[in-house]
Formats: C-alpha cells, sequence, structure tokens
C-alpha cells in the first residue's frame, strides 16, 4: 500500500541550524499498519542524499522509525481511522532527529520490562522500544508520553 | 513479499521468507507452520537468505512458534540472516534462544 501523502520540506531557523539541523520534513499518517513501510522509505530516501552515514539510514533510522510508528498505530492510536500520526525529522549532515506522534493516552515509558533478561526472553513482545534505544543514541519522551523523539548523531 | 514452502528431501519443512517478516505479515507465517504442525511436520527451517527486514513482530513470531514448537517434540532452524538481521537477533540476545546458521544447507545438514 502506497502513501498518499508527501512530506512538507521546510528550511530550519538558525538557532537549529547551530545544532547540526538544517531542514524539516513532515508526515503525517492515518493508522493503518500496512503504510509503515512506505512512509519509512520516503523518510529514508530523503535522508540518504544528505546524511553523512549511509548504513545509518539503512538500518539504525530505518529499524527505529519502523518500530515508533507501529507502536503509534498499534498502541497509541489502537488503529483508530480517525486518529492519525505525525512524523516530523529534522536532519543535517551529522544529526538526524525524529519525533512520532500519536493521539492516544501515552504510556508510561519507564516502565518496560528489559527483553533481554532470561525472564523474559520467552515473551512474544516487548521488543520494539528496547530496540529503538539500542539502535539511536537518545530518545526522548514528551510528558504524556505519545511522542517518543529519537536523535542519531555521526561525525 | 511471500512464504515459499517446500518439503525437503530429508523431511524438513522448509519457508523461505522472501521481502520481509513484520507485523504485516507475521500472522500468515505463524499460521503457515501451525498448520504444518497440526499436520505431523516437526522439523522446520526458516530460510531468510532472501529477507531485507524482520521487525519485532516478526522477532516476536519467531519465538512464539519456537517455543510451539519444542512443546509438540519438534525443532526449529533458522539460516541465512544477513549482518544486520543478525544484529538484531544478538541485541535482543534471541541468537540464544534459536539454532542459527550462516546457510540453508548447513541448517538441513544438522537436523
Amino acid at each position: 500500500m502506497r502513501l498518499a501523502v508527501q512530506p512538507e520540506l521546510s528550511a530550519l531557523d538558525p538557532l537549529r541550524q547551530a545544532e547540526g539541523l538544517e531542514a524539516e520534513m513532515r508526515l503525517n499518517l492515518p493508522s493503518d499498519i500496512r503504510l509503515v513501510e512506505d512512509a519509512v522509505d520516503v523518510v529514508a530516501r530523503h535522508l540518504e542524499a544528505s546524511f553523512v552515514d549511509r548504513h545509518t539510514i539503512r538500518f539504525n533510522l530505518r529499524v527505529a522509525l519502523s518500530e515508533a510508528l507501529v507502536n503509534a498505530i498499534l498502541y497509541g492510536n489502537a488503529e483508530d481511522d480517525a486518529k492519525g500520526v505525525g512524523v516530523r525529522v529534522l536532519f543535517g549532515r551529522h544529526a538526524i532527529e525524529m519525533e512520532v506522534t500519536d493521539e492516544g493516552g501515552g504510556f508510561d515509558y519507564r516502565d518496560i520490562p528489559d527483553p533481554t533478561l532470561p525472564a523474559n526472553r520467552l515473551r512474544p513482545a516487548g521488543r520494539g522500544l528496547f530496540l529503538i534505544r539500542q539502535l539511536v543514541d537518545e530518545v526522548r519522551f514528551n510528558d504524556t508520553g505519545n511522542s517518543i523523539c529519537m536523535i542519531l548523531r555521526r561525525a | 513479499m511471500a512464504f515459499n514452502v517446500r518439503k525437503h528431501t530429508g523431511g524438513v519443512l522448509v519457508i523461505e521468507v522472501d521481502g520481509q517478516l513484520i507485523v504485516g505479515n507475521r500472522q500468515e507465517l505463524k499460521q503457515r507452520v501451525l498448520d504444518a504442525l497440526e499436520a505431523g511436520d516437526r522439523r522446520f527451517l526458516i530460510d531468510f537468505t532472501r529477507t531485507g527486514y524482520i521487525d519485532s513482530s516478526g522477532l516476536g513470531v519467531l519465538v512464539s512458534l519456537s517455543k510451539k514448537i519444542r512443546d509438540e517434540g519438534g525443532d526449529l532452524r533458522l539460516a541465512g540472516l544477513n549482518e544486520d538481521l543478525k544484529t538484531l537477533f544478538e541485541l535482543t540476545k534471541l541468537d540464544t534462544l534459536f539454532a542459527i546458521t550462516d546457510s540453508p544447507e548447513q541448517a538441513l545438514a544438522a537436523f
């Protein structure tokens, strides 16, 4: 299934540019998991040309953004057609900041069991956020817990 | 994106994952393996040689299938993971849970 919405691109203000973030891309998705792959492709394609390390885009960004979008659609919005997911990506040659925001009530991101502990290793779920934390350099949430910000930096 | 299923001469059911194993198709893989288990198959090889991506839901399905197959006295092996996919198994420590070989031929020889 192809994503009908095209990203909006704009330049960033000098303050963010000083942090190495030069441009901004925004996407809004309906709550349909069939669109995740396409949304990730759209973002990755735009960033591959400008970011310093292609493998970071193809692996770290792709896995982290896919997992965040699936979480937002399945758990945040509970696949409610009336709710959307906002994606905001700030990027430059050495840094990427991706924010994924759903319309759900949020969750307690501090209370996630470690899926690598022997007691949890046979659980079928609970690895998405763990993978995100492993593959990006910094993860932040808003107070509500319905918006995740993932930061990647490469020299 | 498809699953190609064939019975190897040694009686091993080989499932090739062509494309991705993700939230959108994991149930199809699960059902195919459960149906085969119900039909009497006990030895399974999932071949990821042509797989570009497995997400956390896909990993979860493999965990759940591995438990079900083991409960029925069967054996599940995985093969053909590229370097990035191996990294996902290592990060989640699932490399300790599965019998993983580089090639499907190695896996078939080990059954």
